[in-house]
């Protein structure tokens, strides 16, 4: 059977076709085949997200995972941000919550705070 | 008096790639006026990634995209003031501002305006029904949650189908709330399709396509909304009505140019309600430049950043003696299917080898020519196989193919085979 899906690497968005042998078509650069194929394989995401921060102006720090995880599990791995606090400083990029929820990937923080 | 050579109205990342490319250009006496406690813009509240790929050729979230340019501001000791708020700005360039230390004019020899955009609410467009709390921007919505950490709802409808609508109805469902819906009036999104996917799809979110917001019901706070499908011309029809019950009603329905200060200031308006400008990003006031959302609203920061550079390398050029020539000029019209085209007007003599047109198409079209003439003549025609109008179309026109200073150049859309 072949999956229709839009590209979701860049704001281009194109429309792929990818058939039972996760060959693509309808892609305009070499990323949207890697991604038409993965995502019918196994689809996954890169989440944003907040954690609490007890800091002097910031009540919250933008996160993101380090890599991509599996989309089923977004929620699951909300249910951990959600529970995680800081407290400043925090350094860009510093790692908030190793191997989050046995993902293989770490949360990490998308903004320096400093108090 | 205080003199400056160059004051930036707006640390957005307009402001800052501005301020950055003057510098590099060799202006040192650059002070940016940015309203908020930091620097950074919109981008701020943008936790989401999907920022930067032109720029840094690597996927950002918003945050991580704006410290890169702070960064760069920084490291080259560029002065800002934060929570400085600008009240105005003469023709002369006297640039005024309320700060914590109190009102200050400067006499400034440039001026860049890079002021953002703001949300289109409830008042701009005419929902029946009562006005309870719970109606807000998407972009408020994503103000409070991503900087303070507080959930404006939990069961959410979504009026429109822009980004920062979208954007907000993935995050509030990983969040907890439920969203049931988003009603776009056209019979079109006006999200990038990519956020129709990562941001609905994903999550079962349905889009009620050409279909409005209704009725708003509850007395002090929201309890309800209905949706009803509409006619083509935008009216909805009886019969159609869906009810959903929801304590909040995001509005995405589109953004504002935040232009007040040079439309006070007497620069002439564009029909984007930002103000004309030249292909320099001048405006009708010499040595006054606008970029970014204040200039025309942007789907894409990567433009945003190119849009600033254009206009802080120019107004280097200004202060380092390059003026413009008031005489002929060529004016850029949009054509058939065309909503606006960025820059104005092109001034031959101060305009460099490329000059890039900023355009956007009225309504989706499939195998168009995209056609622009000068002087009734075409110089250039491409096929495009899909355009719509929530992105931005760039083309960068080489110089030597306008053969005069002076008349008319139109960007039109073609149907194949005509
Ligand atoms: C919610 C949302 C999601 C987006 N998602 C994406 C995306 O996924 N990918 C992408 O590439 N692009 C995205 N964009 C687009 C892009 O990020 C923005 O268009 C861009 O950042 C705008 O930059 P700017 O500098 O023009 O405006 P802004 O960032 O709004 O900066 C304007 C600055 O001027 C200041 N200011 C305003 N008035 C005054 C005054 N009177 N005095 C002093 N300061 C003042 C404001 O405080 C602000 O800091 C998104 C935009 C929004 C709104
Ligand atoms: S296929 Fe390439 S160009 Fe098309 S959306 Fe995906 S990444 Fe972008």
């Amino acid at each position: 059977m072949e999956h229709i899906l839009t590209c979701i690497v860049c704001p281009r968005g194109c429309e792929l076709h990818v058939d039972e042998n996760f060959n693509v078509t309808g892609n305009s650069c070499p990323r949207g085949a890697v991604y038409g194929a993965q995502e019918i394989r196994d689809p996954r995401r890169t989440l944003t997200s907040t954690v609490k921060c007890r800091g002097k102006v910031l009540r919250v720090c933008p996160v993101k995972t380090s890599g991509t995880i599996r989309k089923a599990d977004q929620f699951r791995i909300m249910e951990i941000v959600n529970k995680t606090e800081i407290v400043p400083p925090v350094a860009l990029g510093q790692v908030i919550v190793p191997n989050i929820g046995d993902t293989g990937v770490d949360l990490i923080a998308t903004r320096a705070i400093d108090e | 008096m205080e003199n400056r050579d160059l004051v930036i109205i707006g640390g957005g990342s307009a402001g800052m790639a501005a301020a950055v490319a003057a510098y590099d250009k060799g202006i040192r006496d650059i002070l940016i006026l940015e309203r908020t406690e930091f620097l950074g813009g919109i981008l701020n509240q943008c936790i989401h990634n999907g920022f930067g790929l032109h720029e840094f050729k690597e996927e950002l979230t918003g945050p991580e995209f704006l410290t890169r340019f702070v960064n760069q501001v920084k490291e080259r000791g560029i002065e800002y003031e934060l929570e400085a708020n600008v009240l105005s700005l003469t023709n002369d360039r006297v640039v005024t501002y309320l700060s914590k230390k109190g009102k200050k004019s400067i006499k400034a020899k440039a001026v860049i305006n890079a002021a953002g955009c703001y949300e289109r609410n409830a008042g701009a467009i005419g929902i029946p029904g009562t006005r309870p709390a719970g109606v807000i921007t998407a972009g408020q919505a994503q103000l409070y949650l991503n900087e303070f950490g507080y959930m404006v709802g939990k069961k959410v409808f979504i009026l429109g189908s822009g980004d920062i609508g979208l954007i907000m109805a993935r995050r509030m469902t990983l969040e907890g709330a439920k969203v049931l819906g988003v009603a776009e009036i056209m019979p079109y999104s006006n999200g990038l399709n990519r956020n129709i996917q990562q941001c609905l799809k994903d999550f079962d979110i349905p889009l009620y396509l050409s279909h409005t917001v209704s009725k708003v019901i509850g007395k002090e706070h929201l309890e309800a909304i209905e949706i009803s499908k509409v006619d083509e011309r935008m009216r909805p029809i009886p019969g159609t009505e869906i009810r959903f019950d929801v304590d909040t009603l995001l509005l995405s329905i589109g953004l504002i140019p935040n232009n007040s200060i040079l439309d006070q200031a007497g620069a002439i308006g564009s029909s984007t309600r930002g103000s004309k400008v030249n292909q320099n990003m001048e405006t009708s006031i010499p040595g006054v430049f606008s970029c970014g959302n204040v200039l025309h609203v942007h789907d894409l920061v990567d433009y945003v950043v190119e849009e600033g550079r254009q206009a802080g390398v120019a107004a280097a050029a200004y202060l380092q003696g390059q003026q413009r020539s008031d005489g002929p000029r060529i004016e850029c019209v949009p054509g058939n299917g065309i909503g606006y085209v960025v820059p104005s007007w092109i001034d031959m003599e101060s305009a460099g080898d490329s000059i890039p047109l900023k355009f956007r198409c009225r309504k989706p079209s499939k195998n168009v020519y995209i056609s622009i003439s000068f002087n009734g003549k075409e110089v250039k025609k491409m096929l495009k196989l899909a355009m719509i109008p929530s992105e931005m179309e760039i083309i960068k026109l080489p110089k030597n193919l306008l053969d005069s200073n002076q008349g008319k150049l139109e960007v039109a859309l073609v149907a194949k085979g005509e």
